[in-house]
């Protein structure tokens, strides 16, 4: 039982970290800016999940496929493909972002509260 | 001998005096001591980055003034900038004075700009006898200008360049102060076709060996002429860069060539990736490290090059280009006495 | 005297030179910091999905990474983090979190409506929309399919 948390945790932190490493790459080898990186990822995650690749991978290891960028795009996918089984044609617009719901809420609502308590300081090197 | 102005021996502009204020991480640099006033918080007493590089100006400008011994009535006119959308801090913090005031953008070379303005305007027959010259910036102020916001969490390349808190203020005058200006030259927009808003150095050296070849040229001279070529905000690559240019020319000044932007910062201690930049780089450093040594003494001429790296997000966005501006100021030791 | 310092030579030499970012040292960071993040990710999941079900226990673990996030944001350290960490902080949801904290944040000084309301998204707005497109796309896909099934 131990081991098997052991593995798991093994097993996020090295698909974590390649995705991260894939990531950093394309940002000091190439010319594409990180926006548009990060728009490919979320974009290769809904096409991970819409090729069905997303389910084994986040199967094999969990947070470190859910937790980088092609995460969100593999929720999205998964979250529209129910809808559309459940709702035909409205699911087309209701899924994409009632699977990423909670992530965008969360992220609105922390950044509001953090705009009200925090203040930006001076930077240094 | 219309592209550059060399003033008549006799009646040359003046530098009457200079001063210098910046934020907490330039005076925790190597040239700290020399800055007249600093600000730990970076703040200068104000709520928003905007308003503390206005701040910023007007503190420096009043040192100088006091520095002077003048009243802020004196000066006919003011030639002032920073990097700021509508150059919003020179105007805030320095309309209080009340000097007739000409706003100036020349990115991080204004204040090259404004002194070779300010040196025209005494020297105009019936112009004005006593011209201030002030320019600033503010990290802060200039990274949510230009860049990301500031807890934004991105990675630099090592070629980008640290905009420096920092602002400088000069009071030139027809009649009074150590050191004299003999010459000044406007740059040209020199376009190297780069787009890299993180590698400016490499956009603004084309255009500072332009205008040296250009000036040393039409006035008949070499490096060796001058104790010191001043670069305003190169920094370590864009320094390279143009020893490269100038050495394809067939014009050595490494001995002799200083950059402000290399010198502001600590390259051990302090994480500036190439180096300074920003309008009160290159204003801070003249004031506190060029301009004293030259009154006391210890340089006789100096070739001040303010550089300049002329871009905006939106046209970077657009395809445009990173433009690059180098104007050209002659600074010597007064000699004898009249 | 019309020197033109533009030698066609001088962009590629510029570009060529200019790489010399430290790749390894980069590609190490974050590999380390961004493994580590998924790893605390995945150790939160465990004793969540015992609690809850797996779906759930999921989303928390992305709701927990992101207030974590805020919060470093908001202390001005996500920045200092970034810095070194690269791509390691970037892409698991914790960028995402601090590319909608830091321009609220930053923008508070133009007030809460215009400022924080108006920027919030100004980073995250990308990832957001090709997110929507791509989602909406797979589902159009779906759906068509399903009308000849």
């Amino acid at each position: 039982m131990t081991e098997e948390i052991v593995l798991s945790l093994v097993r996020a932190f090295v698909v974590g970290g390649a995705l991260c490493v894939a990531a950093q790459l394309l940002i000091d080898l190439t010319a594409l800016t990180p926006a548009r990186i990060l728009v490919s990822f979320v974009c290769a995650g809904v096409a991970l999940g819409a090729l069905g690749w997303y389910e084994p991978l986040v199967g094999f290891a969990g947070a470190g496929a859910s937790v980088p960028l092609i995460g969100f795009g593999g929720a999205i996918a998964r979250g529209v493909r129910e809808a559309v089984e459940e709702e035909g044609l409205l699911g087309v617009l209701s899924g994409p972002l009632s699977a990423a719901s909670a992530g965008t809420a969360a992220a609105l609502l922390f950044g509001y509260g953090a705009a009200l308590l925090f203040r930006s300081k001076p930077k240094r090197t | 001998m219309s592209r550059i102005t060399v003033f008549d021996p006799a009646r040359r502009p003046r530098i009457l005096a200079a001063a210098s204020a910046v934020g907490g991480e330039e005076f925790h640099g190597p040239l700290g001591p020399l800055f007249d006033y600093h600000d730990e918080s970076d703040r200068f007493g104000a709520d928003t980055w905007e308003h503390a590089e206005g701040a910023l100006s007007h503190v420096v400008l009043s040192l100088a003034l006091k520095r002077a011994g003048m009243d802020h009535r004196e000066p006919d006119v003011l030639f002032a900038g920073d990097l700021e959308n509508q150059c919003v801090a020179s105007h805030e913090g320095l309309g209080s004075f009340g000097i007739p005031y000409c706003g100036l953008y020349g990115a991080c070379s204004t204040v090259g700009e404004g002194l070779t303005l300010a040196s025209l305007a005494l020297s105009a027959p019936g112009g004005a006898r006593v011209a201030a010259v002030v320019t600033t910036s503010h990290y802060c102020a200039a990274e949510r200008q230009f860049r990301t916001p500031l807890e934004y969490g991105s990675q630099r390349t090592p070629t980008a360049q640290w905009t420096a808190t920092a602002g400088g203020a000069f009071l030139l005058s027809r009649d009074r102060g150590e050191v004299e200006i003999e010459a000044v030259m406007p740059g040209r927009v020199t376009d190297a076709g780069l787009r890299d808003p993180g590698n400016m150095g490499a956009a603004m050296a084309p255009a500072a060996a332009d205008s040296l070849l250009r000036y040393l040229e039409a006035r008949g001279e070499g490096p060796g002429d001058y104790d010191a070529i001043v670069t305003g905000d190169l920094a370590k690559d864009g320094s390279c860069w143009l020893s490269e240019l100038l050495t394809k020319e067939g014009v050595l000044i490494r001995e002799r060539h200083f950059d402000c932007g290399t010198l502001l910062y600590d390259y051990e201690k302090q994480d500036v990736h190439a180096g300074g930049s920003g309008c009160g780089c290159s204003a801070a450093v003249l004031a506190a490290r060029f301009f004293p040594a030259i009154a006391r003494g210890e340089m006789r001429r100096v070739l001040f090059l303010a550089t300049g790296a002329l871009m905006s997000p939106s046209s970077l966005l657009q395809g445009g280009h990173i433009s690059g501006i180098a104007p050209v100021v002659c600074l010597r030791r007064r000699e004898g006495d009249v | 005297m019309d020197r033109h310092f533009s030698p066609p030579d001088y962009r590629e030499r510029v570009r060529r030179r200019a790489a010399a970012t430290p790749v390894v040292k980069n590609a190490a960071r974050a590999f380390l910091v961004g493994g580590a993040i998924c790893a605390v990710g995945q150790g939160l999941y465990i004793p969540l999905a015992r609690l809850t079900d797996p779906r759930q226990a999921s989303v928390w673990v992305t709701v927990i990474l992101i207030f974590a996030a805020a919060a470093l944001t908001g202390l001005g350290l996500f920045d200092r983090l970034a810095r070194h960490a690269g791509a390691g902080t970037l892409l698991p949801v914790t960028g995402f979190a601090n590319s909608v904290v830091s321009p609220a944040l930053d923008s508070r000084s133009e007030g809460l409506v215009l400022g924080v309301g108006a920027k919030i998204f100004s980073i995250a707005g990308p990832v957001i929309l090709y997110a929507t497109l791509a989602g909406s796309l797979y589902g159009l896909a779906l759906w068509v399919a399903s009308l000849f099934a």
